[in-house]
């Protein structure tokens, strides 16, 4: 009998795969998890800050009024809401609800949409 | 840990161009990977202009054409034509699917094939499945019952009891779901797939089988159940409408229902 080959290379998978939407998000779950687990870390320290005396809570001020703050702080009410949005859904998972792809795939863009809602009517509010 | 990229002679160089036969007016171009074990080089991607006008619709007809016409070592699996083998399942237009049940009409501009991902390739098309099948075999797919069988008929079922292995049952083991499943594709050496796992189901889901606790015992590990995230590629891409990731969820509900 013939010898089995010595190489077997591995096929390609994430270069030639076309995610769906419903495995983007699990990408992005995790991905904003991470981004909220690091923006914590920013706003601890922040909010350390603020608490100082009058040079630092100026400094900080002074960041989070500059419009790279406010961007860093609109982009983690992004991630913030996503991972809320999206962790409902897990939930709704978990009790065995919402696994026809019909229901998966309009559930994905549900919290896209209401992560963008949020976000924007937080800082609509948060501006006015 | 997660690789994700290929290992430097895993990687797909370009290949050999196939043109189209004189006179061809209709073709379409297949993009298709290769390798050769013979050679030991490097998976290549070949291109392939095809005469459609004397073509079937299927992808599956599309290379049955290749072979026979323009070059007979592009090796695949293929046996029933009507998608009820899963010999010929692999990555057409970045999707798992059966190459017999895919339309070609169904993909727009070139058709790109690749065998099913991350698994290892013997040639072309052809991947190594022992895994799949021994993570099959794993969850002892058959009936385990306290009680011997009745020696006049078969074991009987009510109508709901039958009802409730629907969308279980079904599954034909083509692997398109585990090799589209990224938890898989970075675990497949501890966590089961999609595809075991919906098999699992289907005991654990069956009134006669008795085997109920001792088929959960065997799952509880981090890995083997666990690794599932709810990515949903596994429902996405099964060629027979079916949903492992709904299977896997109701799993981990006898999972946590038994402790209560």
């Amino acid at each position: 009998m013939a010898q089995p080959p010595a190489y077997r290379p591995l096929s390609p998978h994430l270069s030639v795969y076309k995610l769906p939407l419903t495995a983007l998000l699990s990408i992005g779950h995790r991905a904003t998890g991470i981004v909220n687990s690091l923006a914590l870390v920013i706003i601890t320290w922040t909010l350390a800050g603020a608490a100082g005396p009058a040079d630092s809570f100026g400094f900080i001020g002074a960041i989070m009024q500059s419009w790279f703050g406010k961007l860093m702080m609109f982009g983690f009410t992004v991630t913030l809401y996503y991972h809320l949005c999206n962790g409902i859904r897990h939930l709704f998972w978990d009790t065995g609800y919402g696994f026809e792809l019909e229901a998966a795939n309009k559930s994905a863009k549900m919290t896209l949409f209401a992560a963008g809602f949020l976000s924007v009517v937080t800082w609509l509010v948060a501006l006015a | 840990m997660a690789e994700f990229t290929l290992p430097a002679k895993s990687v797909v160089k370009p290949g050999k161009h196939f043109p189209a036969p004189d006179g061809a007016t209709n073709t379409r171009r297949f993009k298709i990977y290769r390798y050769d074990p013979d050679t030991g080089e490097n998976p290549r991607l070949d291109t392939f202009d095809v005469d459609m006008d004397n073509c079937g619709p299927m992808v599956l007809d599309a290379i049955i054409k290749i072979k026979s016409e323009m070059d007979s070592s592009l090796t695949f699996r293929r046996s029933c034509r009507e998608g009820i083998c899963g010999s010929c399942a692999m990555n057409i237009d970045g999707s798992n699917t059966l190459a017999c049940t895919m339309s070609l009409e169904d993909i727009e501009g070139d058709i790109t094939i690749y065998p099913l991902p991350h698994q290892p390739i013997l040639k072309d098309l052809v991947s190594d499945l022992t895994n799949f099948y021994a993570q099959y075999a794993s969850i002892e797919p058959w009936l385990k019952s306290d009680s011997p069988a009745p020696p006049d008929r078969e074991r009987l079922q009510s109508p709901e009891d039958r009802e409730r292995i629907d969308g279980a049952y079904e599954c034909i083991l083509c692997a398109c779901c585990s090799t589209s499943c990224p938890s898989y594709w970075w675990n497949s050496d501890r966590y089961l797939g999609p595809a075991a796992l919906l098999a699992s189901y289907r005991w654990l889901s069956d009134s006669r089988d008795d085997a109920t606790g001792e088929r959960l015992d065997a799952l509880e590990d981090p890995f083997k159940l666990y690794r599932c995230h709810t990515i949903m590629n596994c429902a996405q891409v099964c060629p027979k409408g079916l949903n492992p990731a709904k299977a896997i969820a109701e799993t981990k509900k006898m999972m946590v229902q038994r402790r209560l």
